[in-house]
């Protein structure tokens, strides 16, 4: 009994400040103070409207397609390489992949901000989806490893015996057997992506992504009332990528593993799927 | 391509595996090193550099200075201690808070409500970090919910909103999933006869929980810290947003360095500490099985 009351505190503990924050969105006025004066919808419009939320915004989602689509293809590579064959070095590739995210963000963020400087590039979309691509890989790498993993190659054997050339056995064999796990590996990646804010300050130069807005914003106090709606739309863009990962994934359950998992270095091979 | 050619290809290739896993890594593998692990590199050999003071520029001989200017400067060390033990303070109310919690969703819930707890804890984990923290510094700050609350039940108000008892609150809400996981895996893999067992032998639910079930899952819960520990480390958006006057990150510092002095050989420096840390963590967790329960 005990417990359970423990547990629903937990629970109280994570989700109340995430519904305090939805309902501030809310908040008729522009002064962010407790009990909220009413609800209403009327900076929803203000802040749809704003040119600079328009342009952060897509900003990131420019960002996050094009870092996401990178991710899928070398981390799909990297996860067929270590998979089928045996090689010198097979064992770090795990590793390398999750440094980006097991090292503190300001370590990554400071080693692509000197790659930057050191090649002279000028900052741009280029350089943010350079940065973004390089931590979202090990989350569309484990996703389709741990596919791969409880695949047979007989299938694929068996298509080629049957006469089918490589293209055709990645085409209707190999592919709709990861079509899912590769999917939710690149919903994960995109939204790791979106709302990235440490390596990105390193990375954007003077350019605002969604998250780099609202925290400029929140600093300075300006705009609140728009942030707040903003934040609501931030939440809800998150969450829903992860949810439908979720239900992509149920056999193989990566979530919790791969993505996020900072310091997961030896995590990736292993952590596939204890919790249910 | 004709089909004839196709088939060509296709069966050169899987003759020849080496060119195939090439052909595969040489992809991911061209990236990483290019991209990141030459430019890590790099910055950690920055750190024995200097910057010009006149020219602005990176002088480009082998020096100890900036570790020394670490050492040596009273306000960095104090920084650093502050980082490290905000980050420890961090850890233990994690394993606090979770432990229970696991306990329970990992034993005595039933299994549908075992999935809805996982989801539970997954939102949280996924829904955007910067958001959790700024919901926090309108709960604290001095017209949030908190004075508000406190007021109401008549308790007066407490002023805690731009401050490291802040930061051990924020910290501890945003990385408590990670601790909940993999102690709740770790817990999930106990098996049932051994606490049966202990209760049989007559000990009572404290006794067994010490004598068996903690020595049984504390890698479970090494591997958690080692999340709570790094991720508060590494961090300079929470103390920047819910921090104070005396609440400066090592993070903050590098931040500053590279982003408004352009001092980078001193912030690589200065981040090296937090590396060197989490690799000596990261060593003594492997030690104590932290790794087989991630």
């Amino acid at each position: 009994m005990a417990f359970a009351v423990w547990a629903a505190l937990i629970m109280l503990f994570l989700f109340f400040p995430i519904v305090i924050i939805m309902l501030y969105a809310f908040n008729p006025s522009n002064v962010q103070s407790w009990p909220l004066p009413g609800l209403s919808t009327r900076w929803f419009s203000s802040t749809w409207h704003n040119t600079e939320v328009r342009q952060a915004l897509w900003l990131s989602l420019r960002a996050g397609l094009l870092a996401t689509g990178i991710a899928m293809l070398l981390g799909t590579m990297a996860a067929f390489a270590v998979d089928r064959f045996r090689f010198f070095g097979r064992e770090a590739v795990s590793l390398v992949l999750v440094l980006p995210i097991a090292l503190p963000g300001i370590i990554t963020g400071m080693a692509l901000n000197s790659f930057i400087n050191f090649n002279s590039l000028t900052f741009s979309l280029i350089t943010i989806v350079i940065g973004h691509a390089t931590f979202c890989i090990v989350t569309v790498y484990n996703n389709v490893l741990a596919r791969l993993r409880r695949t047979q190659s007989s299938l694929v054997e068996a298509s080629m015996d049957l006469g089918a050339d490589g293209w055709q056995t990645f085409r209707y064999v190999t592919l709709p057997m990861i079509a899912t796990a590769l999917v939710a590996g690149g919903l994960l990646a995109f939204a790791l992506s979106f709302d990235e804010i440490v390596v990105t300050t390193f990375t954007a130069g003077a350019q605002n992504t969604l998250p780099i807005w609202i925290f400029a914003h929140i600093r300075n106090g300006q705009q609140l009332p728009q942030v707040n709606v903003v934040v609501l739309f931030v939440i809800l863009l998150s969450v829903i990528p992860v949810a439908l990962a979720q239900r992509l994934t149920r056999d193989t359950g990566v979530l919790r593993s791969g993505a996020r998992a900072p310091a997961a270095g030896a995590a990736p091979a292993v952590g596939t799927g204890a919790v249910p | 391509m004709n089909a004839a050619a196709r088939t060509r290809v296709s069966a050169a290739l899987f003759r020849r595996p080496w060119l195939r896993a090439g052909l595969l890594l040489s992809g991911p593998a061209a990236w990483f090193v290019l991209v990141y692990l030459g430019a890590l590199f790099l910055l950690f050999l920055s750190a024995l550099w200097s910057v010009d003071s006149f020219s602005g520029k990176i002088v480009h001989s082998w020096t100890f200075s900036n570790f020394e200017t670490l050492f040596n400067v009273s306000a960095y060390r104090t920084i650093a201690l502050r980082t490290i033990g905000i980050a420890a303070a961090v850890t233990v109310t994690d394993i606090v808070l979770a432990v229970p919690f696991a306990f329970f969703a990992a034993r005595i819930a039933p299994k549908r409500l075992q999935t809805v707890l996982f989801v539970a804890v997954l939102i949280p984990l996924w829904s955007s970090y910067l958001v959790r923290v700024f919901a926090w510094r309108l709960i604290l700050s001095k017209d949030g919910i908190l004075n508000w609350f406190l007021g109401n039940v008549g308790l007066g108000s407490i002023n805690i909103g731009y401050s490291n008892w802040a930061m051990w609150i924020v910290f501890s809400y945003i990385w408590l999933p990670f601790m909940i996981l993999p102690v709740w895996a770790a817990i999930e893999r106990v098996p049932d006869s051994l606490i049966e067992a202990s209760a049989d032998l007559g000990a009572r639910g404290w006794r067994s929980f010490r004598s068996v079930l903690l020595p049984l899952i504390f890698p479970g819960i090494v591997a958690g810290s080692i999340f709570t520990f790094s991720l508060t480390l590494g961090d300079f958006i929470t103390p920047t947003l819910v921090g104070g006057a005396g609440s400066t990150f090592i993070g903050n510092v590098v931040y500053q360095e590279v982003g408004i002095s352009n001092n980078v050989p001193f912030a690589a420096a200065f981040a090296t500490v937090p590396l060197v840390i989490m690799g000596i963590y990261l060593l003594v967790a492997r030690r104590l099985g932290a790794f087989e329960a991630l």
